[in-house]
């Protein structure tokens, strides 16, 4: 079914407002930022002389308005200047970092689905039973469980006692990044699968009560086929939806994932950034986070369009 | 409507019942740890024990000792009030201001509605922990300022709720008789649709809390919440990442706490949830 290009694009020019507000709110917020690099940079015992220089360098010594112009120039041309601690190219930086985060982020949304779409048709089909209150009652715990402690857990089991798995980093092959990044992503997944597997456990139970679902078995349909070509089908459009909207928890897991698992992406990269002070790795990484979550917003919209052409409409 | 769907009348009741009292036992149990933990405690939670380090659990130490010789259970025990007073802290300012503003954008729309719309769009755009600690940076780590950066971001999820549910509310009938009878806006919004519209603020506020503890811990373990040597879960759970090998106890009986507490929010937010559900 296609969707309109008119949808498209409307949907398209919905992003700008949004995503300039971002950029002066980001903007103003790390500017306000306690200390500054200047200090970071040279120390406590710099010299005015040495201060003002690198003010100056760094463009510091303008007016907060004229500095933002000079930003979106920047931005534009696609330029999000220097990185203050590691004196390499932002863009460079955030385009090296992100894909690891974003391998590790579909790594784990693949793991989450593979979990919570058996389970949650277990729960549905059996609901009310000793089965379903279990899975409900896991997934609940699952919910109450920080990502952090969930780490820590399989990092103790998996890697310092089974050794099984590397304790952190990230590997040159795929294979080898696909070892490195397993207990990272499963951490991120198990916590995901918990809201995917509740959603998708209730749309199920409602699908089943649908009438096209007793006509189907009525038309004496085998159950396979009810289950796979209208349950399924059905169950599965507000599961991908919700998959989508849940990318800002995802990459918020993602920063904590990878600080715990010391791999080297664009949230471990964030937070160095917080604590060396480096504002336009700040600046350039959220923005890239902020664009991310748009786009794939977008997907997600134009995905349930596509699948359900009342939206568009 | 397929037979299947038709559940026997007493389950929900005993549901309702048996996490309600897993709830109230469980929260009990954290309030008492928060409200007398000297009484509670075996040991002084800062007290270093150069004969007892890292020591498992034993019968001495339930929950075993940290490199320092420090014993767990105890510095658990005096964390309890930490981790309560972030679920309390974070969450109370955007009770209150939340549901005030989605109260008055439900009922004025307009301009004020097209405002918080983008609002919104902001909010949800940005993974919320992101923008947690970036605020959270800017103003310097600690839990005064996390509960800053959260109270700024968190009230736009009550307000968005509260919304929504106003918009149905003042379409009713009692809020139209309310209007002939020459009440105020103001009366009509607060005394009468409010009430009627509090029920779904009140059980997100108890999820709210279960994330409240989730996010805090999760600021302390990364360095950005609580500062040692305040004791907090989160802080407790980062103290262990060294000894993964030689000390798992230190990591894991405070994440325990967290995972409860968490759980004890959600459930009695599920049981007042079912309850609302059935007085209707």
């Amino acid at each position: 079914m296609p969707v309109s290009l008119r949808y498209v694009v409307l949907r398209l020019l919905q992003i700008v407002p949004t995503f300039i507000l971002i950029m002066v709110v980001m903007f103003v917020l790390v500017r306000l930022l306690p200390g500054d690099p200047t200090s970071a940079l040279l120390g406590e015992r710099a010299t005015d002389e040495a201060v003002a220089r690198i003010n100056a360098q760094l463009g510091l010594d303008k007016p907060i308005p004229v500095q933002f112009v000079i930003f979106l120039e920047n931005f534009f041309r696609g330029d999000l200047g220097d990185s203050i601690v590691n004196k390499t190219s932002v863009l460079g930086l955030v385009l090296n970092r992100l894909p690891v985060t974003l391998f590790l982020t579909a790594l784990a949304s693949l793991l989450s689905v593979a979990m919570a779409v058996p389970l949650a048709f277990v729960a549905a089909l059996r609901h009310g039973s000793a089965a379903d209150s279990i899975i409900r009652s896991a997934f609940q715990v699952g919910l109450s469980t920080p990502v952090f402690y969930l780490g820590i857990l399989l990092l103790t089991l998996f890697a310092a006692h089974l050794r099984w798995f590397p304790v952190g980093g990230y590997g040159e092959t795929l294979a080898d990044k696909l070892y490195h990044l397993f207990l990272p992503a499963l951490t991120l997944a198990l916590s995901l699968s918990a809201v995917l597997m509740r959603n998708l456990r209730n749309s199920i139970v409602e699908v089943l009560q649908a009438e096209y679902v007793d006509f189907a078995r009525a038309k004496g349909l085998k159950a396979r086929i009810v289950l796979g070509k209208h349950v399924l089908r059905n169950a599965v459009i507000p599961t991908v939806t919700l998959l989508g909207l849940n990318i800002g928890t995802l990459l918020g897991g993602a920063v904590i994932t990878e600080t715990v698992f010391a791999v080297p992406g664009a949230g471990r990269l964030m937070i160095e950034a917080i604590f060396g002070r480096d504002y336009p790795v700040i600046l350039g990484l959220t923005m890239a986070l902020a664009l991310l979550v748009s786009l794939v917003f977008l997907v997600t919209d134009l995905v349930q369009a596509a699948l359900d052409p009342r939206v568009s409409a | 409507m397929s037979v299947l769907a038709e559940k026997p009348a007493w389950r929900p009741r005993l549901r309702f019942r048996g996490s309600l009292v897993v709830a109230t036992l469980l929260l009990g149990l954290f309030l008492l740890a928060a409200a007398a933990p000297g009484w509670l405690a075996p040991y002084d939670p800062l007290a270093f024990d150069m004969t007892a380090i890292l020591k498992p659990p034993s019968g001495l130490h339930p929950f075993g000792t940290d490199n320092f010789g420090r014993d767990i259970l105890s510095r658990l025990i005096w964390a309890a009030h930490i981790d309560l007073a972030i679920a309390l802290c974070t969450t109370v300012f955007p009770v209150i201001f939340g549901t005030v503003v989605g109260a008055l954008v439900g009922y004025y729309a307009g301009w004020l509605d097209a405002l918080f719309g983008r609002i919104v769009d902001l909010v949800v755009t940005f993974p919320f922990l992101v923008i947690v600690i970036t605020i959270v940076s800017v103003l310097g780590p600690g839990l005064f300022n996390m509960f800053i950066a959260v109270s700024a971001v968190g009230w736009v999820f009550y307000a968005r709720l509260m919304r929504a549910e106003v918009m149905t509310q003042k379409q009713a009938d009692y809020a139209s008789a309310g209007r002939v009878l020459g009440y105020g806006e103001l009366r009509i919004i607060f005394r009468h649709l409010l009430p009627n519209a509090i029920g779904s603020i009140i059980v997100y506020w108890m999820t709210d809390m279960a994330l409240g503890i989730l996010l805090g811990s999760s600021l302390g373990y990364l360095g950005l919440g609580a500062q040692a040597p305040t004791a907090e879960w989160g802080v407790l759970v980062a103290d262990g990442k060294n000894f993964l090998n030689t000390g798992w106890w230190i990591s894991f009986f405070p994440g325990i706490a967290i995972v409860l507490t968490g759980l004890g929010f959600s459930l009695l937010g599920d049981s007042i949830a079912d309850r609302l559900r059935r007085g209707r």
